[in-house]
């Protein structure tokens, strides 16, 4: 199978990137570009770059790896694209080819390279490595924690969550049962859930005795490979991919993830390499739209009526917002007792992360962020309600910063603290 | 190949970080959305006035060229470094500086994005009509400078009608203030009027005061399908006749819901050979009775199908219709030539009738939507450039969808301007008088000839870089 070709080359991309007309529409949508409001951070202006490595026309050089570091992934360019140019995996392919082309492993190790930031290295030297690898102990080698969280991104100024003691796929070895004429479901953790934020599926697993569904948490899987996809590391992915292709092989149903990012990770990005690696993928809901497809809706609006009102906001992750998954987790939100929906502006803004992005470009990450606390601050919120830990993390982080009260939780976590206990 | 000395003395302008020569960024502000490229030589972005009336008298004296961009997504290459040299972009000048809501008058910098603006005075009520289709990344420096128009200017007007005053650096770099933020003023000529629409070749506007409205109560939207183009045409003028003038009045062919049919999932039966929608606004109880009266205007020309719209999501469901029609172009052929001709409003129906007659005389489809209600056509030549002769025919094509406009009255562009793609046909329009008056113009301000040179008028020759 790994004689196949799984990842496509920039050259493979050669007719998405000639549908390119630059009508300029994603200066509009792009994060970075609205913050930085320089041509090359926009879509069309990656496209152009590009475009004009291919015919070498420029050379990949180190502004060339820069240029590809300037973008969070988050498709919300390819969404209002009016001929549909997805640049993000333009981007991603981009970063392969700067990989292979260098001989490194990863794209990362080719920025690191063309990053100079003195104060930053100085700072790694001293507590990193230390501080690293106490962090990580319980953390595998090729999770996308590592990725996602390089020493760098730790030893900067930034709210990260704690590593849990027992790591959630550990605390439940053994099928969950439920009505036994239903599919159980298989879930996939995903890193954070897995190491970071245990309680997002301790509450997924609260909702499926409620409602009666069986489900499985099955232990050979490991990191879905999104950090590695954007870190342009195609071994890795492949790595990745076999191992959870390998884990979810007995799984009759539905996979379910509770983390966007997750979701495009082994669901989007495995549909396109072929194979058993499409079959898994064709399989991953995102939790919430599987929760309202199953009728939670309705059993939440039985509940009796609670006496306390807590305000909750939403912020769409980039991963669920491009494949439509708006409407889902507010109605589920509105559907709670107890709790008073606000939309907030600029709900549908991505929240900066970007995986690789916030490591490398943690000033213009934050500045983002702090567009997106504006929002949380005018919606006069308790809480910040989304549906990937990643989001979680950098909204805390932009709310701390802004000096501002709000706590972020997961939309099963409301669910989950609003249901009766089912033993 | 600008000389070092250019460079240092631009570095020392607006500062080192903001100029830049690198290969990467040539290449990034080298096109628009004409798809031409022109490669510059260096790229600045200044933040104030000040520093764009330096940037000016250097280029003068220095004999460089200087090319004004705001985002870089107009239809006529009018931001187009044609000529090397330099391109000054107005990204960093993006400040609202003041709404006044004693006035109605809000002052802004050039960079501040349409949408932007329009959302900040939505906020307190007022109202900024304008609605370019790029509204949501274009700039109202850039609006102004091509005159931007927009579905609902039907109602409202052009961008024109919207600038009270300007501050502009002229192209010899002297900074001047033209009109302010009075309701009238008749003091010395209406450089405003001048200046909007000139395609950043008289001067650079660093400041706008922009006139508001009261934001209206309420808005109700309408889909109605017909049987023929010439029930839609007549229904257009139907309309304007009964003394109604909506919001917009907007129409597609039966090229255009073709496309939209095979691209898109969106229910458009097959009787329908024409769309109208229609837009009104005002009063919460006026809407009412405006969209009741359209409907009655409208009933006797062969409708297929009404939809009208009762809430928010239902109106944004009908104008989905119409943002899918670009995207929907492509199935038809992978290049397109957007014409945005404008007839008087009671010669649409002729003007279909000619473009059709064009279509198959060269055998090239070409799709026409747009704004009905102000004749302004966009007339869609859709070739595959790659076929052998099909740019040709194109070319020829085109001409002829402008002389068909011209004999009707009517002009080659409504809303993009000429830059430098029209520029060729410009005796098409303009007599000879009209052409030297504009070119006395011209040289008078611009001796040089640094200031956007090669737009809209050809004869004046692109002033080549120097080379140093």
């Amino acid at each position: 199978m790994s004689e196949q070709k799984k990842h496509k080359t920039l050259e493979d991309f050669r007719a998405e990137i000639d549908r390119c007309v630059k009508c300029g529409a994603c200066q509009a949508q792009c994060a970075v570009y609205k913050t930085l409001k320089r041509e090359s951070t926009v879509a069309r202006g990656k496209v152009a770059i590009a475009e004009a490595l291919l015919d070498k026309d420029l050379p990949l050089n180190d502004r060339f790896v820069l240029d590809m570091s300037q973008c969070l992934l988050c498709g919300s360019c390819y969404d209002k694209c009016p001929n549909l140019v997805p640049t993000d995996e333009i981007v991603m392919a981009a970063r392969r080819e700067i990989a292979e082309r260098q001989g490194l492993t990863t794209f990362g190790k080719a920025l690191t390279g063309v990053i100079k930031r003195p104060k930053l290295m100085d700072l790694l030297a001293k507590s990193g490595q230390r501080f690293g690898s106490m962090l990580f102990k319980k953390v595998p080698e090729h999770s996308g924690l590592r990725l996602r969280f390089p020493v760098p991104f730790i030893a900067q100024d930034r709210a990260i969550p704690e590593i849990a003691k027992v790591p959630f796929r550990e605390r439940y070895p053994q099928p969950l049962t439920g009505d036994s004429e239903k599919v159980p479901v298989a879930f996939f953790t995903g890193c954070m859930i897995n190491y970071t934020y245990p309680e997002v599926g301790e509450a997924l697993v609260k909702i499926m005795r409620f409602m009666g569904i069986p489900m499985v948490v099955p232990q050979g899987q490991g990191c879905c490979g999104l950090p590695a996809h954007a870190a342009g590391d195609a071994a890795t992915v492949d790595l990745l991919a076999d191992n959870n292709v390998a884990a979810f092989a007995q799984q009759p149903g539905v996979v379910v993830t509770a983390c966007a990012s997750c979701n495009a990770g082994i669901g989007k990005h495995y549909r396109d390499m072929g194979g058993a690696y499409t079959e898994l993928g064709e399989k991953v809901v995102d939790v919430l739209k599987f929760l309202v497809d199953n009728g939670l809706i309705e059993k939440l609006k039985a509940l009796p009526s609670a006496t306390d009102t807590l305000r909750v906001t939403y912020h769409d992750p980039c991963h669920l917002r491009t494949q439509g998954i708006t409407a889902q987790p507010r109605e589920l939100l509105r559907a709670l007792p107890g709790v008073e929906f606000v939309e907030m502006e600029g709900a549908d803004r991505c929240c900066g992360l970007g995986g690789t992005f916030s490591v490398y470009h943690y000033d213009t990450s934050r500045k983002i962020g702090a567009r997106k606390a504006d929002g949380i601050a005018a919606s006069q919120a308790d809480v910040v309600a989304s549906a990937c830990p990643g989001c979680m993390m950098q909204l805390q982080d932009s709310i701390e910063h802004a000096g501002l009260s709000q706590r972020v939780s997961h939309v099963l976590e409301l669910i989950a603290d609003r249901l009766p206990d089912v033993s | 190949m600008l000389a070092p000395r250019v460079i240092r003395l631009l570095e020392d302008i607006v500062g080192k970080e903001q100029v830049t020569t690198d290969a990467t960024d040539m290449l990034c502000y080298s096109y628009d959305a004409t798809q031409q490229t022109f490669l510059p030589d260096a790229v600045v972005f200044p933040e104030n006035s000040e520093q764009v009336s330096l940037v000016m008298k250097m280029a003068n004296v220095e004999n460089v060229p200087v090319f004004p961009r705001g985002a870089g997504s107009g239809f006529t290459g009018g931001s187009l470094p044609i000529a090397g040299g330099i391109v000054l972009v107005t990204s960093r000048m993006d400040r609202i500086i003041e709404i006044d809501e004693d006035n109605l008058v809000a002052t802004v910098e050039p960079g501040v994005v349409t949408e932007q603006f329009q959302q900040a005075v939505e906020k307190v009520g007022l109202f900024y009509p304008p609605d370019p289709a790029s509204l949501k990344f274009s700039t109202l420096g850039g609006n102004a400078a091509e005159c931007a128009g927009g579905p609902r200017c039907v109602k409202y007007g052009v961008t024109k009608d919207y600038i009270l005053g300007l501050e502009v650096v002229t192209p010899q770099g002297d900074i001047i203030r033209t009109g302010g933020p009075t309701m009238k003023g008749v003091v010395g000529y209406d450089l405003t009027k001048l200046m909007v629409g000139c395609e950043g070749t008289l001067g650079i506007i660093t400041k706008l005061i922009i006139k508001l409205l009261p934001l209206p109560e309420a808005k109700k939207t309408m889909l109605i399908m017909f049987d023929s183009i010439d029930g839609a045409a007549q229904a257009v003028s139907a309309i304007i006749r009964g003394k109604i003038i909506p919001t917009t009045l907007e129409f597609m062919d039966a090229a255009t819901i073709e496309c939209l049919r095979k691209a898109t999932d969106l229910d458009l039966p097959q009787e329908a050979q024409a769309v109208l929608i229609v837009e009104v606004d005002g009063d919460k109880d006026m809407i009412d009775r405006q969209a009741e009266k359209i409907l009655n205007i409208v009933q006797p020309l062969g409708i297929v199908n009404t939809r009208v719209a009762t809430t928010a999501a239902e109106s944004e469901d009908i104008w989905k219709v119409r943002r899918s029609v670009s995207a929907s172009l492509r199935n038809v052929n992978p290049d397109k030539f957007n014409e945005d001709i404008c007839v008087p409003r009671s010669r649409v129906p002729d003007m279909i009738r000619k473009v059709n007659a064009i279509s198959e005389q060269y055998q090239i489809p070409i799709v026409n939507f747009g704004h009905a209600g102000d004749g302004n056509i966009h007339v869609n030549i859709m070739i595959d450039s790659k076929q052998p002769g099909q740019s040709e025919k194109a070319e020829e094509a085109i001409k002829e969808v402008f002389a068909g406009a011209l004999e009707l009255g009517g002009t080659m562009s409504g809303e993009h301007g000429v830059g430098n793609t029209k520029a060729p046909y410009i005796p098409m329009e303009l007599d000879p008088a009209a052409v030297a008056y504009m070119k006395t113009i011209k040289q008078a301000l611009d001796p040089k000839n640094v200031l956007n040179p090669g737009k809209i008028l050809l004869e004046d020759a692109p002033l080549e870089a120097q080379v140093n």
